[in-house]
């Protein structure tokens, strides 16, 4: 009766962001796994600086130590020595840098080609979609390495050398989601009354644009972080003395016989922030594309 | 048919173009010559091999030079090894990869196929939750991961098999680095068949294929079966260029002397004729690969031709 009483008259309108925000944290899954990756994440940021070893000090005393307690090398240590423990985390900077990076560019990019091949249609778009099909033929991980080899190995150019494949995921979904978007009878009626086309773009078309984009974007991510990685593991990504989860997991596997943890614990690391992200992926998904459901 | 295989053909020629063309032009225009060597050579010797190397020309005319050469399957030379051509390197590098390759795509298209039927065929039960677990496992963890693991748990504390390197063609070389290329394809094959099968068997025709008293075996032997494979060949192409990228990880997790550790050496070396050449073979393998499964679609499915 009591809450009966307390239950407003007459309910409140709800944004269709609000409902999707409900889906979400109603799929167990992705918010655990949206915890365990800000976890990650904050443990990578605020991390080193709370551990008192530093990521480049080699300690010839404790070299290959397993993980101890002792002088708290909680991970173990590598060959020379290096808190395992700190060298992850500032690993886990880069690669979730790279991640971060690389996904933003390829996105803008992405949308920048599937919203132009989109809105003009007709040649432009079949030329420009003939190019995203002719991008999708090629071995992308070859040619990254190819402008590697040849340009450094420079961490922007790593961001670069990904950002180059990662883009045509998003461009195509922009374009069908523009090209489905124009011929809807809302925009019809935005521009019977005479909104100008600008306004029709950033106030109608936009927003339903952002939906796909999120989705896609979460996509994205742990596409590119696999990428580095993959180019660091092979010894053409990042470079030594600097880290990331792909050269720990190359260190680990070269010592593995001795030292498993050396590849155990970065390759759980990575393989616990690629798995999140596709939890929260497919909950986004869920959240924010009720017709798929 | 012959219309729309000759149509895509004709599309693939841009393709290949296009890229020969942008991986010509970076590594011309990176920065040091293939004769800038420490050693001192005299001018004559340097003049006779910037001739024969064309490198005397006009850079268009050495484009079209190069793509002479490209047509007529030379691959040109190695900056490092010296006295090796990139076909030389090819030629003893390509029977490995190939033969790893060809056979974890054979195995794990027969394995992926028949755990998608299986899974589809007993929907929601354990069988279809543990293939459905196995799809999730072989599609997130990176395959620099499980390669590690496997060499850790089979070779260095079973015994089992060797952890890596090759001996000519023995077949115990071969086990780890297939179950590798073949886990991670595995994962996406039964993945496709398994939805694909799902969706199939809930159509109209089988529904008339139930009722007129067949049974479900030869329900899904001779009706389910075709439909439900036409997005299983369609992903074989993606899965095709994700195999190169898992073969190059592959070969330098057991240290293959295949395709893939070469270009990673040649990478390392800075060798830029060898990555040009093999990047060049490469996508020509990968988009003749596209070719076939776009073919091999449009033979099972009548509607594509005349699209």
């Amino acid at each position: 009766m009591d809450q009966l009483a307390q239950a407003p008259v007459a309910a409140p309108g709800r944004s269709p962001w609000a409902d999707a925000r409900d889906r979400f944290m109603r799929n167990k899954a992705a918010v655990a796994s949206l915890v365990i990756l800000a976890l990650i994440a904050l443990a990578c940021i605020v991390g080193p600086s709370l551990l008192p070893y530093e990521f480049d000090t080699a300690d010839w005393d404790a070299m290959k130590l397993p993980p101890t307690w002792q002088g708290f090398h909680l991970w173990g240590t590598d060959e020379s020595g290096r808190d395992l423990l700190v060298r992850c985390l500032i690993g886990g900077r880069i690669s979730l840098m790279v991640g971060l990076l690389a996904t933003l560019c390829s996105v803008a990019v992405g949308i920048a080609w599937g919203a132009t091949a989109g809105f003009l249609g007709g040649k432009v778009d079949s030329f420009m979609m003939r190019f995203v099909d002719m991008m999708y033929a090629i071995p992308y991980l070859l040619i990254a390495i190819l402008l590697v080899t040849i340009l450094g190995r420079d961490f922007y150019l790593v961001v670069l050398a990904i950002t180059a494949f990662s883009w045509m995921d998003m461009a195509r979904v922009v374009r069908g989601q523009t090209l489905s978007l124009r011929n809807m009878e809302f925009v019809e009626a935005a521009r019977a009354i005479g909104v100008p086309t600008r306004r029709i773009i950033f106030a109608h078309i936009v927003p339903n644009l952002l939906g796909v984009v999120v989705i896609y974007t979460t996509v994205t991510v742990p596409g590119v972080i696999l990428t580095e990685s993959v180019l660091s593991f092979l010894g053409l990504g990042i470079q030594e003395p600097m880290t990331s989860w792909g050269v720990l997991i190359e260190d680990g596997t070269k010592v593995m016989e001795v030292a498993p943890w050396m590849l155990l614990f970065p390759g759980a690391l990575l393989s616990i922030t690629l798995y999140c992200f596709n939890f929260i992926g497919d909950g986004l998904r869920d959240a924010l594309d009720p017709k798929q459901r | 048919m012959w219309s729309y295989t000759l149509r895509r053909l004709l599309a693939t020629i841009p393709t290949l173009l296009a890229v020969i063309t942008a991986c010509y032009i970076l590594v011309h225009a990176a920065p040091g010559g293939p004769f800038d060597s420490d050693r001192n050579v005299s001018e004559a010797v340097l003049a006779n091999l910037q001739a024969k190397y064309h490198l005397d020309l006009p850079p268009w005319q050495q484009y079209l030079h190069y793509l002479n050469s490209l047509l007529h399957g030379d691959l040109g030379a190695s900056f490092r090894y010296a006295d090796w051509s990139v076909n030389d390197l090819v030629a003893a590098a390509l029977p490995v990869s190939l033969t790893i390759g060809g056979l974890s795509i054979l195995i794990s298209f027969i394995v992926g196929v028949g755990l998608g039927i299986t899974a589809a065929l007993r929907q929601n039960s354990l069988a279809d939750y543990g293939v459905m677990l196995i799809g999730n496992l072989g599609s997130v963890f990176p395959s620099f991961v499980i390669g590690p693991v496997l060499v850790l748990v089979f070779a260095l504390w079973l015994h089992w098999l060797p952890a890596g390197g090759w001996d000519d063609f023995k077949p115990a070389f071969m086990v780890l680095p297939i179950a590798l290329l073949t886990f991670i394809n595995v994962a996406t094959i039964a993945r496709v068949m398994r939805g694909s099968l799902l969706e199939v068997l809930h159509s109209n025709f089988i529904r008339t294929a139930r009722a007129k008293g067949l049974p479900t075996r030869l329900v899904v032997m001779r009706h389910a079966l075709k439909p439900a494979l036409l997005p299983v060949i369609s992903v074989m192409s993606p899965l095709a260029i994700s195999s190169i990228t898992a073969a190059l990880v592959t070969e330098t997790v057991f240290s293959l002397p295949g395709i893939g550790k070469l270009i990673v050496n040649g990478a390392g070396n800075r060798d830029y004729t060898l990555v040009l050449g093999l990047v060049v073979l490469i996508t020509v393998l990968a988009v003749t690969l596209n070719l076939l499964v776009d073919l091999a679609y449009a033979a099972l499915d009548p509607k594509i031709r005349y699209h």
